[in-house]
């Protein structure tokens, strides 16, 4: 796998079935193994959830844009809170990112395919199974699970239909299966990039998303075997009687609380590093200068990884924890700000005195670390003991997680989806479309996000359905924000579709990026380079310097540019 | 997704260094899960401690105590079959094909004495899972590992099955080598079990 002699006629064979063509469109409704065709089906998957998700969040911002509970019934808006929540965070952003982990990993290493093919398509068909086991609790008697999506006991404990299978059951079947699913996707990223890099790519040439991919995996593989832990415990408290959790049986509901902050603060950083990656490949692209300061923000990231691992107790400073724990986790907490300051700074840097492109891709990424920093401002501040037992449980902490999450995150997904999508497709997106898109999210999540953060400090708690008047002003712009926000994804969608359908053709390098992935066919072939790995002489971003990335690059290109 | 080779590549023997390769990704990908498998048993270990601390009464009311003594033999059974599968990998090593057969199945047979000893014990016990947390912690714990052993045992079955395939045994040996591994594992896992359940009290 070393020659690039064959280079002519790799180019030159007919093509591949390439994903995405109009003939073979059954694809991907099939057990295909091929990481570029499972990267697609987890990344529509997960947009549709996405849709279920936006669904119930437009409900309970319709429910909030008056102070009575007048649009649907308490007990349903519980539901609401915690299906939104979870479907969110384990049907959309996690399959999203492992989306794009398929796609970009093995294009951009090099390798021909994930290190275990069949591994990884059971891993996505995991997906929809456990998403339909979860839409299924909304059929159950009694409803899905209500009791917000951390689900803690005693509270999810209840159960008081009495039946075996309940909302309740269902959950933690389907995060249980989520995580299963997670781990066998993280062993395999794991293995692929530690294994399958082209020859001459060390570690220290690797492209910044694979080193942050690399991180939230294992992240991943550290914390969410303690989840799955945690919640086979809570399944046999509430369907067989265990006392893990149970007070009257001596057991300790806030050992729960450990458990499941133990992985699920960790994951905001499974959720934010590889954004963390998108943009770090994104800013040198578009601003045409190297990234500022690669071994920092490579090694950030695994800083980031450690320090993740100590922090978990800050979602529990009014749990009766120990005060000497909440200061060790104060501590630990405010010292993340640290690599992840490097990284801003760097990608600062990066876009000073830049040649900056506007295109869609770009707009994103710049609003998402917007959002981001002004996301890590907010949790300074939660880090905060006494701020944060003053604003606990209001809608400071909604605010602030939904710009992580929304603000950051998902921008920073639509960010990626643009800039590869000529790449994976075959086709260029529509750029008005796209700019319409990027100008209605930006201005809905800050008008939808921002207001929580006023509200929270005026007191106001989360998970309800009716409040205070005086709370009204805040929320009835959040709620503009929201429907602007639901809006935002119809010309998102329309882009998608109708350029993936009818776009113009994309050329192999649209955006004149280094990297590997820009070396091969837009679609690139079922098993990338196969047998004609390219040797890599140089490290990632090049921008400017002129350094060739791989042995042969001009006879490469020339290829690239006569197919 | 048929490949031919391209005309100026020297034609390359398709499979043999792709198969050799690949079993080397498997190994690290087992290494890999087992590191990460290891965290949930810590999880479990954890909570066992926390409850185990904070309890008021943590032994069922009208139990004195575990019985460790017949469980200590069962113990010195699955540990002393790390030794033979060890033994069974430095046969295969020596490609004594027999003797690897014989030393694997051994090992598995101790395996299914731990399990029997395991089942007996449960049997006697005068608590159940729903017994306050040493009952829950108890059985989840003994069950999870039971588990291991049972599915390490059906992995030997898997690889003493595959030793009988003709021509294998270049390639399988990466499956032995992942498969003892695992059996390492759950073995160091049941000691440490032992030393939490039995002797810490």
């Amino acid at each position: 796998m070393t020659s690039t002699a064959g280079v002519d006629s790799r180019i030159l064979k007919a093509p591949h079935p390439v994903p995405g063509a109009p003939d073979n469109w059954k694809r991907f409704f099939s057990f295909n193994t091929d990481a570029k065709v499972i990267g697609i089906q987890y990344i529509v998957t997960a947009l549709l959830f996405l849709l279920v998700g936006g669904l119930l969040a437009m409900i309970m911002r319709g429910e909030l844009i008056t102070p009575e509970a007048d649009l649907v019934d308490r007990t349903v808006y519980n539901g609401l809170y915690t299906m939104h929540g979870t479907i969110m965070l384990f049907l959309f952003i996690f399959p999203v990112l492992n989306g794009l982990n398929n796609l970009l990993i093995p294009c951009m290493i090099g390798a021909p395919d994930m290190a275990f093919p069949k591994l990884n398509a059971a891993a996505f068909w995991m997906v929809p199974v456990f998403g339909v086991i979860l839409m299924a609790s909304f059929l159950v008697p009694g409803g899905p699970a209500s009791s917000g999506w951390w689900s803690y006991p005693p509270v999810s404990l209840q159960n008081p239909l009495g039946h075996l299978i309940n909302g309740e059951a269902l959950w933690i079947l389907a995060v249980a299966l989520s995580g299963i699913s997670s781990i066998m996707g993280a062993v395999n990223f794991v293995t692929t990039i530690l294994r399958m890099r082209a020859p001459g790519m060390t570690l220290g040439r690797m492209p910044i998303f694979c080193w942050t991919a690399l991180s939230a995996q294992t992240i991943q593989l550290i914390g969410l075997p303690a989840l799955t832990g945690g919640a086979v415990m809570l399944l046999f408290d509430l369907a067989v009687g265990t006392s893990f959790y149970r007070p009257e049986g001596g057991g300790d509901p806030v050992l729960y609380q450990h458990f499941f902050w133990f992985y699920s603060h960790p994951a905001v950083y499974v959720i934010i590093l590889p954004v963390f990656g998108v943009f770090s490949e994104l800013f040198p692209v578009y601003a045409r200068k190297p990234l500022f300061g690669y071994p920092f923000v490579a090694g950030a990231s695994l800083v980031i990884v450690g320090l993740s691992l100590i922090v978990w107790v800050h979602h529990m400073f009014p749990s009766g924890v120990p005060q000497w724990m909440r200061d060790v986790f104060m501590v630990t907490t405010m010292l993340i700000a640290v690599p992840t300051g490097i990284k801003v700074f760097a990608w600062l840097a990066t876009l000073w005195g830049g040649k900056l492109r506007l295109n869609t891709a770009m707009l994103f990424a710049l609003g998402g670390l917007f959002n981001f920093v002004f996301a890590g401002v907010t949790g300074i501040m939660l880090a905060t003991v006494p701020v944060d037992i003053h604003v606990n449980n209001t809608y400071f902490v909604v605010g602030h997680f939904h710009y992580v999450i929304y603000g950051a995150a998902t921008m920073g997904v639509y960010a990626a989806i643009y800039h590869w999508f000529p790449k994976f497709t075959g086709h260029m997106y529509y750029e008005g479309l796209g700019k319409l898109h990027f100008l209605l999210t930006f201005v809905g999540t800050n008008l939808n996000f921002f207001p929580m953060h006023p509200l929270g400090l005026m007191g106001m708690p989360r998970r309800v359905s009716s409040y205070d008047p005086e709370f009204a002003f805040w929320n009835v712009i959040a709620s503009l924000g929201a429907f602007l926000l639901g809006v935002s994804i119809i010309p998102f969608l329309l882009n998608l579709v109708s350029s993936w359908v009818r776009g113009p053709k994309s050329p192999a390098n649209p955006w004149n990026a280094i990297g590997l992935e820009w070396l091969l066919p837009s679609p690139p072939p079922a098993e990338n380079f196969e047998e004609h790995v390219p040797t890599v002489i140089s490290g990632p971003y090049g921008y400017g310097t002129g350094r060739p990335l791989v042995e042969h690059q001009d006879e490469i290109e020339r290829a690239l540019l006569q197919a | 997704m048929t490949i031919s080779p391209p005309l100026d590549a020297p034609p390359t023997p398709q499979g043999q260094g792709h198969q050799a390769a690949h079993a080397n990704h498997s190994l690290t990908g087992f290494i890999i899960f087992l590191c990460s498998e290891s965290v949930i048993f810590l999880a479990f270990f954890t909570g066992y401690a926390v409850l185990k601390l904070s309890a008021l009464q943590w032994l069922p009311p009208g139990v004195e105590g575990l019985e460790w003594r017949s469980p200590l033999l069962y113990t010195l059974v699955l540990v002393s079959s790390s030794g033979t599968v060890a033994l069974a990998e430095r046969c295969l090593s020596r490609g004594q094909l027999w003797g690897f057969r014989a030393f694997w199945l051994l090992s598995m047979a101790m395996g299914a004495v731990f399990l029997y000893g395991q089942a007996i014990e449960w049997r006697s016990l005068p608590f159940g899972i729903t017994s306050g947390s040493f009952g829950s912690c108890f059985y989840l714990l003994t069950g999870f590992h039971g588990l291991h052993v049972l599915s390490g045992i059906l992995l030997m079955a898997l690889m003493l099955q595959r030793s009988f395939r003709p021509a294998n045994y270049a390639a399988g040996e990466q499956g032995v080598i992942a498969t003892s591994l695992f059996w390492h594992f759950v073995d160091v896992i049941w000691v440490m079990l032992f030393l939490l359940l039995y002797a810490w009290s």
